[in-house]
């Protein structure tokens, strides 16, 4: 099928940016975005033109590299995928495929499609790590944790960091994947001493970088993980009663 | 940019430090607003008493400020509730505010074209639906309270007042305009502030919706039924 592409293009942080049209000719349907981005990169790079830089690595769905706004939907019009898993057999010979970055002041633009999103690596070394005691491996299911916790944190395990969620949000904001990340530590026993230091430190990282959570549910909507906005809920009322608590009765949660 | 960033150090008494963050000044939206709607919900409610007899809603009016009987001196209660509505208003208000304009710093940037899944229109005019609402509240005030309103006004008589006031049809038409916006806010709002607050559990999370539909749609009714109802000669 024959395509056309209105990419953003920015040469860097100080650019204006401004979208490029490429035709896209002779795109086979079986062939994922991120390879059909490559094939135009090739191109463009035969014909003399930079080409257009976007993020990937895994290219399964697990390491949250990818993410483009595709057509005006974050990681494009596929429920519960990233942009590597999303395939060219949803488009029809003719179409033009709108391309542009996340776009967010937490998420300072890089290049073309590239942003910077190290806003969650600070959030995350603010609170999202458990402390163990070191030494040999320990025996699995050591600690016993009834199986609706250890699901539900599982789900909240599933994000993969790629920003989706901000890229949604009218307001900027990342309270799911802080939701997310705080939750699967929270939810468990391992996480339980360094809990309430966690609500508080994470909230407040976040706070330097995004905007505030109104519930509009576009985070849920748009994650490639179906992250519940449940988690969301978990987070602001265990950032008040991490105010409230009495830390010297900790263990008694 | 992004170097390590150290946490904000929060110092001062604990409420003041939780309301400084963004988390905080939704938990304090949702509680503000929990209050105004109960609020609403008991205005709208006395009010039915206009149904019964021009003497059932004045007895009314008089009783709140009897408020409290022998217990409190007269009006007392009645200000004191007043002060805690001025106060919660002033909350609602200035969280409100604040994290709009944050929200606006965070989102510089417009997307060329964009899509929403689930933000909905309730949820997208939050803030000027309320701006719309808070000048109502205002306008409603002063026509109905202070008695601004060019109708001619007699302190303590408020079906008279009411009647006069909504028997004019630009003012009846903006009542009821009003208080669909009001539905409207309060749609996302009552289904939101459990969220705010972090009130979830799947064994009654469809029940936050229905509450949010069943809140806004009893008031909404309640309050748009009394101008119509003098305009179409009911009540008059
Ligand atoms: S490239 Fe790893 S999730 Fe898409």
């Amino acid at each position: 099928m024959d395509l056309t592409l209105r990419v953003w293009r920015q040469s860097g942080p100080g650019d204006k940016g401004r979208f490029e049209e490429y035709p896209a000719p002779g795109i086979a349907s079986h062939m994922s975005f991120l390879e059909m981005l490559d094939i135009v990169n090739e191109r463009l790079t035969l014909a003399g033109v930079e080409p257009i830089a976007f993020d990937h690595d895994c290219r399964e769905g697990i390491c949250g590299t990818c993410g483009l706004m595709i057509d005006g939907r974050p990681h494009g019009p596929w429920e519960g995928t990233a942009t590597c898993q999303l395939h060219m057999r949803e488009y029809h010979d003719g179409d033009t495929i709108t391309i542009e970055p996340w776009r967010a002041k937490g998420f300072p633009h890089i290049k073309d499609l590239v942003v910077d999103r190290r806003a969650f690596d600070r959030i995350v070394e603010a609170g999202g790590y458990i402390t163990v005691s070191a030494g040999s491996a320990p025996d699995a299911n050591l600690i016993p944790i009834p199986k609706e916790a250890a699901e539900y944190a599982m789900d909240a395990a599933a994000c993969i960091g790629c920003g989706a969620c901000v890229a949604a949000c009218p307001n900027g904001a990342a309270q799911l994947f802080v939701a997310a990340k705080y939750s699967h530590l929270s939810l468990l026993p391992q996480g339980q001493p360094e809990r309430w230091s966690r609500a508080e430190a994470m909230v407040d990282t976040m706070e330097h970088y995004f905007g505030s959570c109104s519930n509009h549910g576009e985070c849920e909507a748009a994650c490639p993980k179906n992250i519940s906005l449940d988690f969301i809920a978990l987070l602001n009322r265990d950032y008040i009663r991490a105010k409230w608590k009495n830390r010297r009765l900790a263990g008694q949660s | 940019m992004t170097t390590t960033r150290q946490p904000i150090t929060r110092r001062r008494f604990w409420f003041f430090e939780f309301y400084r963050s963004a988390v905080g000044k939704k938990w304090v939206m949702a509680v503000t607003g929990l209050i105004l709607i109960g609020y609403l919900l008991a205005h709208m409610v006395g009010n039915l008493k206009m149904y019964l007899s021009p003497e059932a809603i004045n007895a009314y009016g008089e009783s709140l400020r009897d408020l409290g009987g022998h217990l409190v001196p007269r009006t007392h209660l009645l200000w004191i509730m007043r002060i805690g509505l001025v106060v919660a208003t002033y909350f609602h208000l200035h969280s409100a505010t604040t994290l709009t304009l944050l929200n606006r710093r965070s989102r510089p940037d417009k997307y060329d074209e964009r899509h929403y899944a689930a933000a909905n229109y309730a949820s997208r005019t939050m803030i000027w639906g309320g701006v719309i609402i808070a000048a109502f509240v205002v306008f409603h005030l002063a026509d109905l309270t202070w008695g601004w309103g060019g109708a001619e006004f007699v302190r303590g008589m408020p079906y008279e007042n009411m009647v006069a006031s909504f028997s004019r049809l630009p003012v009846a038409l903006f009542y009821i305009i009003a208080n669909l916006l009001l539905g409207v806010h309060l749609y996302h709002g009552a289904w939101s502030l459990f969220q705010s607050i972090g009130i979830n559990n799947p064994r009654f999370n469809e029940w936050r919706r229905w509450f949010a539909y069943g809140i806004s749609a009893v008031i909404v009714i309640g309050n748009i039924s009394f101008p119509i109802a003098v305009q179409a000669g009911i009540v008059g």
